[in-house]
């Protein structure tokens, strides 16, 4: 019983969004729309148990002044500083009836100052990562991981000067060798082919992974196994 | 008995390259270009060339809904794609309603509204020629019910003003009445959501900007479903130097793009410098072992 | 006096009277041709509010060197009076489509073409009443290759369950989910498991979820501490009922505790830092990246990589594949991560629909080659039989 309704809420709500996709007429109509507002909201109340949940685990590190508990600390801080300054709309001109993000009021001036800032630098971490995965990783080992180094060096160079210059004296005929030229191609023919094959394998995956949800075959992520 | 000690070629020695180095160097490659000014001017390919004529081909007044579905986190990237987008615009004299699907796109939308639209274009007004509309939640399903009905999921524009009290909105039932569809993208949801929700179902013509890693996934939709668009901040560039060939008085202004290609370039030729050591390293290890 | 008066004045009256009548000879434009034909239905396949109207165009509508240069449609409730104007449309065009309609209403249109100076009598069309469909017809293509696939995928299920054997090729990078796990556990260092940064409704994220359930019971068996740092409340929840249960299945309940799962941030950025500073700190041994990634997705790698961690990376977002692919020992790509939990487990109804993935995996391809050799000879031999069957074959596949 503890299973068998949630695998039947499954196995309806699955069929009823199916059968949305062929059938116009209302209730159907508005089944998507409607079912994504409710999990929009459930997420919205789950949130609570989230945020519960992380100030539980920090603020027992802090107590117990376990491993690294100082990280914890800011954390805590940095939590009910940005919830505080929204919340409470401090700064703000027009006070609690005023839009918290509005100029002057320290949940901007944070966002800005901080939030944005960060948020940059995490990103910009990836210009150093890609060097240092393309050094490690991009070796001629084998054929194709030859074919992959070619593709990936015409690409590289594309924006480049050194890109237009190698091959710009190319002549007429021979044109489609020229890098950015070269470039385009490989995008637009066998990485376009390549990308569709993918996303028809995903496809075809997501259509399997959710008929076995509907159906009831697949019942790990309910957090339990057997029959029931 | 002594240990012979074995001594580290120089080949061995670059294969195991401390990766703090590497990273030094990328640094190096992004700074000094942003120090000397160096600039490059990319030539606009074909897929940046479909979109840009087809906002210039939109008869003047032409209304264009542009979605900011991205953060700061890539606004390095999308920013100056909104801003050319918007320079654009307005030189034709198109009507530019301003959305999100991502909660950080409102403050993007107000930085472009601050910085080019009060900055440079001083006589438009909010309400007649622009408006912030500002975000919704719903993702896919919100493209959904706009596609219906957009009044009924913005009532009111970003400062809570009741949307049928501005001119530019009288006419506008649902995303049909839009001329063209302009999305500025980093993931989910975003460009491709606008393909797939708007511009298939409702056939609409849609385009936009989505960042160098996305926009592989957009090339299957382009020129069928997709006029066209900017891949990354190379995409961005290519659309600036469009826009500087057709309006001469953006060679003197700041362009983001472009200023940012530079380093972009620099960073590209470190990389690839990099790619060949590897592989020269590799190559020497591998003959080594051969010959024992 | 008078008489001079009008003698003097006459040839001016006539003069004007003369210059009267020129000018509203050359002013006169003659009425615009009407459309012909109008008609008005319900718009079909539709949740009603919506009618179409369609017209031949008027004689007068010539392209552009022709008069009309919009029609102007009204719109009443009552055939005879009560009309107000609905909309106007270019010329050359021959259809619209009101979507004010209240469904259930009877409707009468009017269409009149007209131009700068003139316009045509408005023709007539109606009633008409939108009304709301229960079939999409248009979807029809859509509802068939479904058919095909679902039954592909039952078919297959159906045939496992019998007990019929089936051959699955080896996944490499689920084929080392239990080095992985053993290393670990060997080194005494936790497994790291991330499910992504998306939510429940995600399907990859439920992916990754049924195969923490499997990892989970390899870290319970051999008392290897595991890590799960979750971005999403929900999924927090949904990981601690399957962690739970794995642990209870292998009989290691004690070694339990809630904070196994625990939430982050919804914040993309904010949540790779944590986990960023996870890895470094705690140094687990096994990483595992099985969900929905974006640009975090190298981050994660190379930190991972830089802490000497094996790393097992799965998603479908096709932009990330290859920095995982570069950045990992093992990835499965696309379709893998979705086949990992019924490979992981072993259950023959989870391995047939395995089989019917492949099915119709089999299916695509064929109609990818029909489809291509197709387009291919109607080009080269220009035969309009061949040009229409690959058009026909186009709109089969079309997505509306």
């Amino acid at each position: 019983m503890k299973r068998s309704i949630p695998l039947l809420i499954t196995f309806l709500v699955g069929v009823a969004l199916i059968l949305a996709m062929f059938i116009p007429h209302w209730p159907f109509n508005v089944l998507n729309e409607r079912f994504s507002i409710f999990y929009d909201i459930i997420a919205v109340f789950a949130f609570i148990l989230g945020g519960g949940n992380l100030l539980k685990v920090h603020m027992r590190k802090v107590q117990r002044k376990g491993g690294d508990w100082k990280y914890s600390l800011v954390t805590i801080i940095g939590f009910f500083l940005m919830l505080g300054a929204g919340l409470m709309k401090i700064g703000v001109p027009e006070g609690l009836s005023g839009d918290y993000q509005a100029t002057g009021s320290l949940f901007k001036y944070l966002y800005d100052s901080a939030f944005q800032p960060l948020q940059a630098t995490m990103f910009s971490l990836l210009a150093f990562f890609v060097a240092s995965a393309s050094y490690r990783a991009f070796r001629a080992k084998t054929r194709e991981a030859t074919i992959l180094l070619v593709a990936a060096f015409i690409i590289l160079l594309r924006p480049t000067p050194l890109g237009y210059y190698l091959t710009f004296w190319l002549p007429e005929p021979l044109q489609f060798l020229h890098i950015p030229n070269l470039s385009t191609w490989i995008l637009s023919v066998p990485n376009m082919a390549g990308q569709r094959a993918i996303m028809i394998g995903i496809a075809l995956g997501i259509v399997s992974t959710s008929l076995r949800l509907i159906l009831g075959i697949e019942r790990s992520y309910l957090g339990s196994e057997g029959k029931g | 008995m002594e240990e012979e000690k074995r001594r580290v070629t120089w080949y061995e020695a670059l294969g195991a390259l401390d990766r703090r180095v590497i990273f030094l160097l990328i640094a190096l490659a992004v700074i000094i270009p942003l120090i000397v000014h160096y600039t490059t001017t990319i030539p606009p390919s074909e897929i940046v060339t479909d979109l840009f004529d087809a906002v210039e081909n939109l008869p003047p007044g032409s209304k264009v809904l542009m979605s900011f579905d991205y953060g700061p986190s890539t606004a390095p990237e999308n920013q100056p794609m909104a801003t050319a987008f918007t320079r654009h615009c307005f030189e034709k004299g198109h009507r530019i309603y301003m959305i999100a699907l991502w909660a950080t796109g409102p403050r993007q939308s107000q930085e472009l509204i601050e910085d080019v639209v009060e900055g440079e274009f001083e006589g438009k007004v909010h309400g007649e020629h622009y408006i912030h509309l500002g975000y919704k939640a719903g993702n896919q399903g919100l493209i959904n019910a706009l596609l219906s009905d957009f009044k009924s999921m913005y009532t009111t524009d970003l400062a809570g003003v009741d949307i049928e009290s501005f001119p530019m909105m009288e006419g506008i039932d649902d995303l049909r009445d839009f001329d063209i569809i302009l999305a500025i993208g980093s993931g989910f949801p975003g460009t491709k959501e606008w393909v797939q929700f708007a511009g298939d179902p409702g056939d609409i013509p849609v385009g936009g900007g989505t960042t160098a890693v996305m926009a592989p996934l957009l090339y299957p939709y382009y020129p069928k479903q997709m006029l066209g668009f900017l891949g990354g901040l190379q995409g961005a560039a290519e659309y600036e130097a469009a826009l500087m060939d057709h309006y001469p008085k953006y060679r003197d202004m700041s362009r983001a793009a472009s200023t940012s290609m530079g380093p972009q370039v620099t960073a590209h030729l470190v990389i690839v410098g990099f790619i060949l050591i590897g592989n020269l390293t590799y190559l020497m290890e591998k003959r080594k072992k051969r010959k024992f | 006096m008078l008489l001079a008066v009008l003698f003097l004045t006459a040839p001016l009256l006539a003069q004007q009277s003369q210059d009267d009548s020129a000018a509203d000879s050359s002013s006169y434009m003659p009425p615009l041709s009407p459309p012909a034909e109008v008609r008005a239905y319900d718009t079909p396949d539709d949740a009603g509010g919506s009618i179409t109207v369609e017209w031949e165009p008027s004689a007068d509508d010539t392209g552009t060197e022709g008069r009309v240069t919009g029609y102007e449609i009204f719109r009443s409730e009552s055939r005879d009076s009560g009309f107000e104007s609905l909309m106007c449309v270019p010329g050359g065009t021959i259809t619209c489509i009101d979507n004010s309609a209240l469904s259930r209403v009877q409707y009468y249109y009017r269409v009149r073409a007209f131009s700068a100076d003139a316009a045509s009598a408005g023709a007539l069309a109606g009633p008409a009443m939108a009304s709301q469909q229960w079939f999409n017809r248009a979807r029809v293509n859509l509802m068939v290759i479904a058919c095909i696939l679902v039954f592909a995928i039952v078919y297959y299920i159906v045939q496992s369950a019998r007990g019929k054997d089936l051959y699955i090729r080896k996944i490499s990078g689920l084929e080392a989910v239990d080095e992985a796990v053993g290393r670990a556990t060997e080194m005494g260092r936790p497994v790291l498991f991330v499910p992504g940064i998306q939510d429940m409704d995600n399907v990859q994220t439920v992916a990754g979820i049924t195969i923490l359930a499997n990892i989970a019971k390899r870290t319970a068996t051999y008392e290897t501490a595991l890590d799960v740092p979750v971005s999403r409340s929900i999924v927090m929840s949904t990981g601690r009922e399957t962690v739970k249960q794995a642990y209870l299945e292998s009989g290691r309940p004690d070694l339990y505790n809630d904070d196994i799962v625990h939430y982050i941030t919804d914040e993309q950025f904010g949540y790779v830092a944590a986990v960023d500073g996870i890895m470094v700190r705690q140094k687990p041994a096994a990483c595992f990246y099985l969900g929905a990634f974006f640009a975090e997705s190298l981050i994660l790698a190379e930190t991972g990589n830089s802490i000497g961690a094996i790393q097992v990376a799965g998603t479908a977002m096709p932009t990330q594949l290859p920095f995982f692919v570069a950045a990992c020992d093992y990835t499965l790509i696309g379709e893998e991560l979705f086949a990992a939990s019924a490979y992981l487990s072993g259950d023959r109804m989870m391995l047939g629909s395995l089989k019917g993935q492949d099915a119709g995996k089999a299916i695509a391809m064929l109609f990818i080659l029909v489809g291509v050799g197709l387009a291919t000879l109607a080009a080269i031999s220009g035969s309009e039989a061949l040009t229409t069957l690959s058009e026909w074959m186009r709109y089969m596949f079309r997505v509306n």
